[in-house]
């Protein structure tokens, strides 16, 4: 065993270091470390860079213009791209719709959709959770019924914790397609485009004042049978499907290490009884706990990337998950002690790319609150942690 | 990168599973911890046939050039079968010792036999008022024409009543200097105990105890990087260790919670009781990955990186161990806190791991004091 990386890792690394190095936009770059707003815009510019470089699908296979890249090389480069100060690529199209499409769509499917989704031509959303199933997702409601001549679907229904749908051209739903027997044989998979008649969607605005989520709400909206994924009333299968695919889960370690690096600068420059935090004994221990806790979940990773890459993981997903969500939450939770009353000053104007304004503390003291509040999203969403316990619970552990 | 066992890595893997399972059942552990001497010479024996008191040394001494990740392997079978044999005082700690610190005549004298079983050793270097710091050590070395005499006091001393001879740890004209000394020689005096898990240890008193020159182990006074290396790779076995006893005893919790019923019902129907074994699940594997990060950094890593990933593992190993002990007894219940059931004796060895070379606040000192220098 060892952890010196082999002259092809290394080689990679460096390649795509010095890639984000040279074809980041400043201004990206700077909205992104600074933790400002970033607009739609932002992210369509930096998926056209990667895409012309070949890199637009990190995670898809080179049949669908993919990279191929191993698991290890995903994680690499999201490491890279994430502490150099790059965007997420967003993950609705690349990474949920469309392994699902490559493997229950149809050749024409495939052909229509996936490279519009490579080239952030289509941006896509996702129409899962409603109003009255969030954790129990097999309750969902939405109706889908067949028009009379069988050639279209009829939506009627409400999709909210929509993310960024706001920007979107398609959504990607579950429907009901049948109300008899089991919950979970009654759901279908449909591709909706945005621009059709009968949708609406509503900003839902969070606890940090941004605008990332929507209620969507469908009224007699038309969708042509050909745009549903596989067989009718098979959905919940696709759906689970993503649970394996996505190896690397919601670990966060990029995002992690980029917090926890910029919270040691923090601590550095914040003064405590006129020195600086980090010589606070007090504090510094929950920093190095943090620092310790993100390690172990790093060579978690790294182990599981070691696994035989045919093998797909499932529930193991689900624990990077629980700690990655958790380490990110203590990282923002730290970072915004760190900064004291200064961090308590709302200035959304801040948030703002480009502000050149004074702000109160330091310039990167005006996001810290509205991220800590933000990102106790983190250990609700796709799959709220305690589901997740569930998941490990049954299929790992067998109770 | 390469985070996989090698095939014989996973071959001694294999053997020793079988060994815990054939050989060390809870029943001939309970046998050999009520024996006057603690540990089985029978199953010394074998642990010296099966090439595992051999495997970190080099070949020119008898040993099978093997390293930490190796002795990572034993000492996890070692936790997951409570084996109290002197393994991490002989060939992690004194051995290891003498291999890094000892002259060729040293090695060759020493090594051979430890490595063929008819050799154990001991590490004597806690001295009692200085809890966990490495360099509080106050046993004096005096020079005298031909070679030293030395006089103070060692505690904690592990399996130091079963050990023929001592790496004792003093403090001479130069500085901190390392000396072989024979557990028989005049002036020593060990007295012997048993820990709260069952294991050996004693406090050795040595009065005015005369040495040859010979006796120096590495240069005068320039000892302290040896023995900062040989707690490190100590803490990272009892890293091992942990994680091995930690596996047996979610093992045991899980099986437990799948056949004991209550309300008509197993226990592992509750919510309450499912998500706190993932929990423990979790903590468990977090604390394997850093086993395995420390054991691969005392194997090849720079000091800076071993110290850190020592330290840091033994932080969240310590508090892993903490809680999957702490609640393997939660759940057994009342079957939780009696002697019959191993589920105690793991929990004691776990809390005893925790306390001893350094507990979790002594490691997080160093690894938060890190922080100031990046």
């Amino acid at each position: 065993m060892n952890l010196d990386p082999n002259e092809t890792e290394q080689a990679f690394r460096t390649e795509v270091r010095a890639f984000v190095e040279q074809s980041l936009p400043d201004d990206i770059r700077q909205t992104v470390l600074n933790g400002r707003e970033l607009g739609k815009d932002d992210y369509l510019r930096w998926q056209r860079i990667l895409h012309q470089r070949g890199w637009g699908a990190p995670g898809w296979p080179k049949a669908f213009g993919g990279t191929g890249w191993t698991a290890l090389q995903k994680h690499i480069f999201d490491e890279e791209t994430t502490t150099a100060g790059a965007p997420g690529q967003v993950a609705f199209g690349l990474h949920m719709v469309a392994p699902v499409i490559m493997a229950f769509g149809t050749p024409e499917q495939q052909q229509r959709f996936l490279p519009r989704i490579l080239t952030g031509e289509d941006w896509w959303c996702q129409g899962y959770s409603e109003p009255g199933s969030g954790s129990d997702l097999a309750s969902l409601k939405m109706r889908a019924t067949l028009s009379p001549d069988g050639k279209n679907y009829v939506l009627n229904g409400q999709k909210t914790w929509n993310t960024l749908g706001q920007h979107a051209d398609w959504i990607f739903c579950l429907v009901r397609t049948n109300t008899e027997g089991r919950q979970q044989a009654g759901i279908s998979f449909v591709l909706v485009d945005m621009k059709s008649p009968g949708i609406t969607v509503r900003p839902i605005i969070m606890l940090d004042g941004g605008h990332e989520i929507n209620d969507v709400f469908f009224d007699n909206v038309i969708v042509p049978v050909s745009d549903r994924i596989g067989e009718e009333n098979r959905g919940w299968s696709y759906a689970k499907f993503l649970l394996g695919h996505e190896r690397t889960g919601l670990a966060l370690i990029g995002q992690s290490k980029r917090a926890l690096k910029r919270l040691k600068m923090i601590a550095k420059f914040e003064q405590a009884n006129g020195k600086p935090l980090v010589e606070d004994q007090r504090f510094r221990d929950r920093m190095a706990r943090a620092e310790i806790d993100l390690t172990a979940l790093d060579i978690t990773m790294m182990l599981l990337l070691s696994v035989d890459e045919s093998k797909p993981l499932g529930p193991e997903v689900s624990m990077l998950k629980i700690r990655g969500t958790e380490i990110l939450q203590v990282l923002t939770e730290l970072t915004m002690q760190a900064c004291g009353h200064a961090a308590l000053a709302s200035l959304p104007q801040a948030l703002k790319p480009g502000w050149e304004g004074v702000p109160i503390g330091h310039i990167y003291t005006p996001p810290v609150a509205g991220w800590y509040f933000n990102m106790r999203k983190l250990s609700i969403f796709g799959g709220s942690n305690e589901i997740q316990k569930n998941i490990i619970s049954q299929m790992i552990l067998g109770l | 990168m390469n985070l996989n066992l090698s095939d014989e890595q996973l071959a001694l893997k294999e053997t020793l599973r079988r060994f815990v399972a054939k050989d060390y059942s809870f029943k001939t552990r309970h046998d050999i911890i009520h024996s006057e001497e603690g540990i089985s010479a029978a199953h010394w024996a074998q642990f010296a046939e099966l090439g595992l008191l051999a495997l970190p040394f080099a070949e020119a001494h008898g040993g099978l050039g093997g390293n930490a990740v190796d002795t990572m392997l034993v000492m996890e079978a070692i936790g997951s079968g409570l084996m109290v044999e002197p393994y991490l005082a002989t060939v992690v700690l004194a051995g290891g010792l003498v291999q890094d610190a000892g002259t060729e005549a040293q090695k060759n004298a020493l090594l051979p036999n430890i490595a063929d079983g008819s050799l154990r050793m001991a590490f004597a270097h806690y001295e009692p008022g200085g809890r966990y710091e490495m360099s509080q050590v106050s046993l004096r070395a005096e020079r005298l024409a031909d070679g030293y005499a030395l006089d103070g006091v060692k505690t904690f001393v592990l399996h130091g009543a079963q050990a023929a001879k001592l790496v004792v740890s003093a403090q001479d004209g130069a500085g901190l200097s390392m000396f072989i000394v024979d557990s028989e020689a005049d002036g020593v005096s060990v007295r012997g105990y048993v820990t709260q898990d069952n294991l050996r240890a004693a406090e050795i008193t040595f009065n005015a105890v005369k040495v040859g020159a010979a006796a120096l182990l590495g240069a005068a006074g320039d000892a302290e990087p040896a023995i900062l290396r040989a707690l490190d790779a100590a803490n990272a076995a009892l890293c091992a260790e942990a994680v091995g006893a930690m596996d047996a005893l979610n093992q045991a919790t899980l099986e437990y919670l799948k056949t004991r019923k209550q309300f008509g019902v197993a226990i592992g129907s509750f919510q309450a009781l499912q998500h706190r074994m993932v929990d423990m699940f979790t903590a468990a594997t977090q604390a394997r990955s850093m086993a395995i990060l420390a054991s691969i950094r005392v194997a090849s890593g720079t000091t800076e990186e071993r110290r850190w990933a020592c330290a840091a593992a033994k932080v969240l190993v310590s508090e892993s161990a903490r809680l999957v002990g702490q609640q393997a007894v939660q759940l057994h219940g009342g079957m939780g806190v009696t002697d019959e059931l191993s589920v105690s004796h793991y929990f004691k060895r776990l809390t005893c791991i925790c306390a001893s070379f350094g507990d979790a606040d002594y490691h997080l000192d160093y690894v938060s004091s890190r922080l100031l220098a990046a």
